[in-house]
């Protein structure tokens, strides 16, 4: 499978996405996420405070999920510079950012993602990298990567749809389970989820086809349950995840007819205590090239943050503390249920 | 093209909550009791939805089939346990069926046959 933007899909553009999940939501007679804010008294939605630097190095993966809502893939091109990656560092070093999360494409793909790491560790910040698994196999130049995420003491999250191979593969790609349960044993070679090393292997389950993730505690026990008898492998913590209806998902909502059940299904869910703990509120995003957004999915459906400050060059805490976070229909994805965020279930 | 007219009806199923329209009372003791069967106890949820999804096989309550489906998927269930449940089902109706047959041999034998 070839990227969106490859296949010239419409729904590459994201105004296309977004006139899409307006005129659905129209059609249904669903209330708009700011509507519901609203009546929920947490309008206009602001942040807690930067936190967290999301930090997207760059589109290339060397995997085409079915519902990556980057729209990544080997046919991408878009990698951020180390210009900007410095201008990332500068804003990390600010007093009360805590943490960088690495995330992409295959975020290990961008030729100065060791560079970056190395970086950040000598500011002594947390720092995070949403690894898919399978590139720690791609080859000789990324097979020393267990090591190097140990050196820095990286905490790892990768994407595992499921504890068994046939959903995975459905989600990700034909061979993806064998090879993510071969890269998993090579993190726990060298300590990763492994009790008392201090190095953390975290895996992310986002559900394959068009319902909600269960109750996250109970994932995480069949997670470790099927994965360490079976597979011998073993992990931290499981974060459950919300599929968010845009790109490459709202694709495939929209192939099986789907989306009008799915968005409803996210609105009549809507769960008000979520949304206070939504991860726009305490993270900020930074796109490939340097412009900033509120959070991943914002980005990808490029929703900038137009305020004084716009671009990762200008970054100013208490400017970007004070701004009004951009919404629209998507949103509904991180508030329903028990709620989602790059960290699994919030409420 | 002909209208499809059928009793049961896939948007129906979201509906179920206005069966208090003209009984309240009721339908809050019948909502009432459903979430606190549903809820983790002896039993988790997730293993009374594997149940809930055999008998509503059993009762053929399309409904019930259809929610308790996306119920199981959404608690993790492997299609492995959802075909074992459906079976488990299908093995005590045609079980039951059969059981009655003692019946049947009873007279048989009763008629000196």
């Amino acid at each position: 499978m070839r990227s969106l933007l490859a296949r010239g899909s419409e729904l590459a553009s994201s105004k296309e996405q977004l006139k899409i999940l307006t005129e659905v939501s129209g059609k249904l007679g669903l209330p708009s996420f700011s509507e519901k804010l609203k009546e929920a008294g947490l309008y206009p939605l602001r942040p807690t405070g930067v936190d967290i630097l999301q930090v997207n190095v760059g589109k290339l993966c060397n995997q085409t999920c079915r519902h990556c809502h980057v729209d990544a893939g080997p046919d991408r091109r878009e990698i951020m510079s180390k210009e900007t990656m410095q201008e990332c560092l500068v804003a990390l070093a600010t007093p009360g950012v805590t943490t960088l999360d690495i995330t992409g494409g295959a975020p290990e793909m961008n030729p100065n993602f060791r560079w970056f790491v190395e970086e950040a560790s000598k500011l002594g910040k947390k720092i995070m990298i949403r690894c898919n698994l399978t590139i720690l196999l791609a080859g000789e130049k990324y097979k020393d990567l267990p090591e190097f995420f140990a050196k820095h003491k990286v905490e790892v999250v990768s994407s595992l749809p499921y504890f068994q191979k046939r959903r995975t593969d459905a989600q990700r790609g034909e061979g993806v389970f064998d090879r993510s349960i071969e890269a998993l044993r090579k993190l726990n070679t060298v300590g990763y989820g492994i009790s008392g090393s201090g190095l953390v292997l975290n895996l992310v389950y986002n559900p394959v086809g068009a319902f909600l993730a269960g109750g996250q505690s109970t994932l995480e026990n069949d997670f470790k349950k099927e994965l360490k008898q079976v597979h011998g492998v073993e992990f931290n913590s499981l974060f459950a995840l919300t599929n968010m209806p845009i790109s490459r998902f709202l694709e495939s909502l929209l192939e099986n007819d789907n989306i009008d059940a799915y968005l409803e299904k996210l609105v009549t869910a809507f769960n008000p205590v979520a949304a206070t703990a939504v991860m726009c509120r305490n993270t900020l995003s930074v796109g490939w090239d340097g412009s900033l957004y509120d959070c991943d999915f914002n980005q990808m459906l490029d929703m900038k943050i137009e305020d004084k400050v716009s671009k990762i060059s200008e970054f100013n805490k208490s400017v970007l503390d004070s701004r009004e976070i951009l919404l629209h229909q998507h949103c509904y994805g991180c508030t329903a249920g028990a709620g989602s965020s790059c960290g699994g279930s919030i409420a | 093209m002909a209208q499809e007219t059928t009793y049961y009806k896939p948007e129906d199923l979201k509906k179920f909550g206005n069966i208090g329209e003209f009984e309240p009372d009721l339908a809050k003791k019948f909502f009432d009791y459903y979430g606190a069967v549903f809820a983790d106890g002896a039993l988790s949820a997730k293993e009374k939805s594997l149940i809930a999804l055999a008998v509503a096989h059993v009762v053929q309550c399309p409904y019930c089939i259809d929610a308790y489906t996306t119920d199981t998927v959404e608690k993790g269930v492997t299609e492995e346990q959802i075909w074992e449940a459906i079976h488990v089902g299908a093995a005590i109706r045609g079980g039951a069926t059969l059981v009655h047959s003692v019946q049947a041999l009873n007279k048989v034998k009763e008629l000196g046959i």
